[in-house]
């Protein structure tokens, strides 16, 4: 006997559908079958690690080779934890977002806005032995996208987390709080629970804020929990 | 309890945190047989997907110092990935089953909010009959969809449909 305790499952309107046709991309790259349903075995609750001695944290990102970059600067801080509210420990967290101006340092991205020479745009840090990490950053700019007739992303900052198992895997989006642009962004509102959709809402926070240097947001994430209790027929 | 945090896509410009040594699970000197795996991301209207992120994650061999069990590669201008590794033997399934070698995969990409998750299995194993997922797929042209071909010397191929005529199987994770 091997068993191991899978995660949670997902509560019902807590995550956004990948069918969600206000958002263009998604009609040709959604799958049309149902997902199938298989219980989560060590492949899925086992996951990888990373090593600080080969992946470098970068917690300012609002500085490159000791320039300063042009924009708003901003610390976020945050604290990963579980479903159960367990602090999720020295765990790796990737970070990129646009530049001041709204574009990327990405070859793809032709907005007509002005690129940073200053500024690149990628951050990685490790949360400590409570769950906590911070980063130094410029506040990302909005940029248009095609997807609708005059349609803007709001300021947001991309997030990859990688948890303890390959379940609980998560790619997200940071937004800023009192954005006009996210009751209009199709990609926010592809989660259904306003509540879900809210907690991916930074909140501006005067205890991170460092007088005289810049603002602070808070940033708390939840990963994926284990079930509670080991499923009875098992 | 608290609830997990919504996912949201990892857009077109996710390469800024690519990396592409990651593609190479054996840079860490890894022992083993290696493998290459390859294949072609497309979408419903059979294009190539070209700005996918392909991730791995092996439970074998057993991540170490050598060996990350995690890689990721982006899809080039012809919609394909590429990984180099270790090839995985057999893990544990749930009770008292033994799961044939496999590699998962999450795939991200610009139109997927939640990851697409799914597996390769190798084609020819004889463990392939009687594991678990594999058999809980009925009909045997989507169970194959899950099966790499061998492609050349160490070489895997396996490519990934997201809708349509044979549509990848993507599990619930």
């Amino acid at each position: 006997m091997s068993d191991v305790t899978p995660f949670r499952p997902a509560p019902a309107g807590s995550q956004p559908d990948n069918n969600s046709p206000q958002y263009g991309s998604t009609h040709k790259r959604h799958p049309k079958q149902p997902l199938v349903k298989f219980a989560q075995t060590i492949t899925e609750v086992s996951g990888p690690s990373f090593s600080p001695a080969h992946f470098p944290s970068i917690v300012d990102m609002a500085h490159v080779n000791g320039h300063e970059a042009m924009g708003e600067r901003i610390i976020v801080r945050g604290r990963v934890t579980d479903e159960s509210g367990r602090p999720v420990l020295e765990t790796m967290i990737e970070i990129w977002q646009a530049n001041a101006a709204g574009r990327y340092n990405h070859p793809r991205d032709q907005h007509d806005a002005p690129l940073d020479p200053d500024f690149i745009g990628e951050g990685r840090v490790f949360t400590d032995a409570e769950g906590w990490y911070e980063f130094a950053t410029i506040k990302p700019g909005a940029y248009p996208w095609r997807n609708h007739h005059n349609a803007w992303r709001p300021n947001h900052i991309h997030y990859s987390f990688f948890g303890p198992g390959f379940a609980t895997r998560l790619i997200t989006q940071m937004y800023f709080p009192g954005d006009p642009l996210l009751e209009l962004d199709p990609i926010f509102n592809t989660v259904p629970d306003p509540a879900a959709r809210q907690r991916l809402v930074s909140k501006f926070d005067l205890e991170i804020t460092k007088p005289e240097w810049a603002l602070g947001y808070r940033f708390d994430v939840v990963l994926r929990g284990h079930e509670a209790t080991p499923m009875e027929n098992e | 309890m608290p609830v997990a945090t919504a996912a949201q896509t990892i857009g077109p410009y996710w390469h800024l945190i690519e990396h592409p040594e990651l593609a190479d699970l054996t840079r860490f000197g890894a022992e083993g047989e290696r493998m290459v795996l390859t294949g072609r991301v497309t979408d419903g209207d059979g294009a190539v997907v070209t700005d996918a992120c392909v991730e791995v994650w092996q439970s074998s061999p057993p991540a170490s110092r050598t060996f990350p069990g995690y890689g990721r590669s982006a899809t080039n201008p012809d919609g394909m990935f590429r990984l180099t590794t270790i090839k995985p033997g057999p893990v544990p399934g749930r009770g008292n089953t033994l799961q044939a070698p496999h590699i998962a995969i999450n795939l991200l990409m610009r139109g997927v909010l939640s990851r697409l998750y799914t597996r390769a299995y190798f084609a020819g194993d004889p463990l392939n009959d009687n594991d678990p997922l594999l058999a809980s797929i009925e009909d045997p042209h989507r169970r194959g969809t899950l099966i790499a071909a061998a492609d050349g010397a160490q070489t895997w191929r396996l490519d990934i449909r997201l809708q349509g005529d044979g549509e990848t199987v993507f599990i619930e994770i």
